[in-house]
């Protein structure tokens, strides 16, 4: 709404801000209006969308670049978004979240991440990864302790399955877990997890007996900081750098006996469902950027001039553009169905694969073409077009590789059609 | 003294950051699948409002909106942010091409009346018209006193002290209740709807009246003759010095020779 206010500001005043001559000639694209055209969602769902658009537009894409140079965590925005509903989405209302689906939950981190794809990663971790296993297979106790002061984006959660030996084989884990009296004392190292830094609690996989190979790894809820859990240097990564990314590393770390989630030997199937429904985010995450990077070009093709007219008039930038527009629109449509099939509470499994395979690869696809549409200015800082490369890049490796969905996708097919193997 | 009531105006228009283009036959703007809004000052006048009743000057908010189906959109905004209650007046789209601010302004006092409101506000003008008028002519309507172009309001008693932007700067007026009050800019920054809320605004009431309901005749009372693109800006000229420029200007006619 503050765009609003800015763009009556600008036509009240006579005077003009000044601006670089780089921004005066190809002036800011934000608060432009998203290119693709708005199937007719439900009136909740459009107006959440259009409160996590004003928001992005306002809050994120402004400083989302800023973000990105200094590898700073939004702390004060991911407060914003807890007030406004968004680090809870399909959290019940009476456990104290905001009791929408996750179609209205894939709708929001596509317009937050269009914003900064960062902070649509963190969103979607603390929602997906962190809250939704605590929620299905929590005690009481666990969601007052554990759910409760995550809803409102004072504090986020994360998540720690992959190991330093272990990403896809995800059933090696060989971190472990073994009871002493009263407490469990966790012992190996976790990789790759977002949140690592800023996150005062972890859903973590341990393997409790080896012998029952995936059936012997047990999901704990480990507050954070705790005496034995130290984090590793924070990684220096290619895109997504506004989020912290690390290792955890538990020595001798002991936690209550009553802080395992669900029952021993669950782990591996509440890592598998939580990661079922992550992959909606992170493709509702794909799907915002690729439309970030989409609207990048389009802007640019319709402003930059070449042989005497806009580059839009060229047919090399229009194939670009329509193969860019198909990808995304089909990328979209796929990650609403997977997520109106969860929520109407049917298998999803193949469908959430699918859309994640679809919209990460589309952000690349898209990411890449925007930055050849933009030439010379794709590949500076002055565009938001390189950002949206290196953030696409990740989302085909996170939350399962884009190799893993689609042996996914093909294990449902054959079952489907009455095979298993 | 708490408990008073608001009644607020909100205007479908369309969106701010739309690129507008008018229709082949010059009787309008095309307005078919283009993405439409709350009226950016009346969702200032919305805000002020839900302030009001977050510092319990205000106990009931009523919000309201005239025209076609797709109103309602707006309305489910207006309770999203914080209103109680939301009037839609239906006008059919036909009727809704010539609805003029009168018009507008007849309603809203006769509703204004009927819910017997202690403050009426609107946006200061719709940005689509800029006519800048309805809130003036509901406060003729009901002969109630006026503060618009609010840029602070504070509530002193059983008055309101408004501080209006005019041309030469700022103008501080007391006035007594009821009255219309109509937002500019700098009154507040609006609230994005948050999720909860949009969730509880689902449940507020909202219902549909036709202007006979109101006794208002809604009749076009001009025509539109034509809608153009304004004239493309020409090309200027630099000149070496001023004395070039009088030489100029005195060709031009503009000024005596």
């Amino acid at each position: 709404m503050a765009s609003a206010t800015a763009w009556l500001l600008k036509r009240s005043s006579p005077l003009l801000l000044r601006t670089s001559l780089l921004s005066q000639a190809f002036p800011t694209i934000r608060n432009k209006r998203c290119v693709s055209s708005l199937i007719d969602l439900p009136e909740t769902h459009s107006l959440l969308r259009k409160t996590c658009r004003d928001f992005a537009e306002n809050e994120l894409t402004p400083i989302a670049g800023q973000l990105d140079k200094e590898h700073r965590f939004p702390k004060e925005q991911v407060k914003k978004l807890g007030e406004l509903g968004l680090m809870c989405v399909d959290v019940p209302e009476s456990e104290g979240g905001t009791g929408l689906d996750y179609l209205a939950y894939a709708i929001a981190i596509e317009e937050i991440s269009r914003g900064c794809a960062s902070t649509g990663c963190i969103m979607s971790v603390n929602n997906s990864l962190y809250l939704s296993p605590i929620l299905k297979y929590g005690t009481r106790e666990q969601k007052d302790k554990f759910l409760k002061p995550f809803l409102n984006g004072d504090q986020v959660g994360c998540f720690a399955l992959s190991e330093p030996g272990n990403g896809s084989d995800a059933g090696a884990a060989s971190t472990t877990a073994h009871l002493e009296s009263d407490k469990w004392i966790l012992n190996g190292t976790k990789a790759w997890i977002t949140n690592g830094y800023e996150s005062s609690a972890a859903v973590v996989c341990a393997t409790t007996d080896r012998k029952l190979k995936n059936k012997g790894i047990s999901a704990f809820l480990v507050p954070k900081p705790t005496d034995g859990l130290s984090l590793g240097k924070k990684e220096d990564k290619l895109g997504i750098r506004a989020t912290s990314t690390c290792y955890l590393i538990f020595e001798d770390c002991s936690i209550p006996k009553e802080y395992l989630l669900g029952d021993e030997g669950m782990g591996f199937k509440i890592a598998m469902q939580t990661l079922d429904a992550g992959r909606i985010g992170i493709a509702a995450q794909g799907l915002g950027i690729a439309q970030a990077s989409l609207d990048c070009a389009v802007d640019y093709a319709t402003k930059r001039q070449s042989f005497g007219s806009p580059i839009a008039k060229l047919q090399s930038i229009q194939m670009k553009i329509a193969d860019m527009e198909v990808r995304l629109e089909s990328a979209r449509l796929l990650t609403w169905k997977a997520a109106m099939l969860k929520d109407a509470g049917r298998s999803y499994t193949k469908e959430a694969a699918m859309a994640k395979l679809a919209a990460s690869e589309t952000a690349t696809f898209n990411a890449h073409s925007a930055i050849q549409i933009l030439g010379g200015m794709g590949y500076v800082t002055d565009m938001p077009a390189e950002r949206h490369y290196r953030d696409a890049r990740i989302t085909e490796i996170y939350e399962g590789t884009s190799e893993i969905q689609r042996i996914v996708i093909a294990t449902n097919v054959f079952k489907e059609s009455g095979h298993s193997f | 003294m708490s408990g008073l009531r608001i009644l607020v105006g909100c205007k479908r228009v369309i969106d701010y950051a739309v690129k507008i283009r008018v229709k082949p036959d010059k009787t309008g703007v095309v307005t078919d699948g283009v993405k439409h809004s709350m009226n950016p000052f009346d969702e200032i006048a919305v805000e002020e409002a839900v302030r009001m009743k977050e510092k319990k000057i205000v106990s009931e908010i009523v919000a309201v909106s005239c025209g076609p189906t797709q109103c309602q959109e707006v309305l489910r905004t207006a309770l999203a942010m914080g209103a109680d209650r939301a009037i839609h007046v239906e006008v059919d789209a036909a009727t809704y091409e010539n609805l003029q601010p009168l018009h507008v302004a007849k309603i809203i006092a006769k509703i204004a009346q009927e819910e017997k409101v202690d403050i009426v506000v609107t946006g200061k003008q719709a940005i689509d018209d800029d006519a800048n008028q309805t809130g003036q002519m509901v406060a003729a309507l009901l002969n109630w006193p006026q503060a618009t172009f609010a840029s602070k309001i504070e509530k002193t008693d059983g008055e309101l002290k408004v501080e209006r932007e005019i041309d030469g700067g700022l103008e501080t007026i007391k006035v007594k209740l009821p009255a219309v009050f109509t937002s500019d800019l700098r009154l507040n920054e609006p609230r994005y709807a948050t999720l909860p809320n949009i969730m509880k605004a689902k449940k507020k009431p909202l219902v549909k009246k036709t202007p006979t309901d109101f006794g208002v005749d809604v009749t076009a009372r001009q025509t539109i003759l034509k809608v153009e693109e304004p004239a493309v800006r020409q090309a200027g000229s630099k000149l070496a010095s001023a004395e070039e420029l009088v030489t100029k200007l005195r060709e031009a006619g503009l000024i005596p020779s």
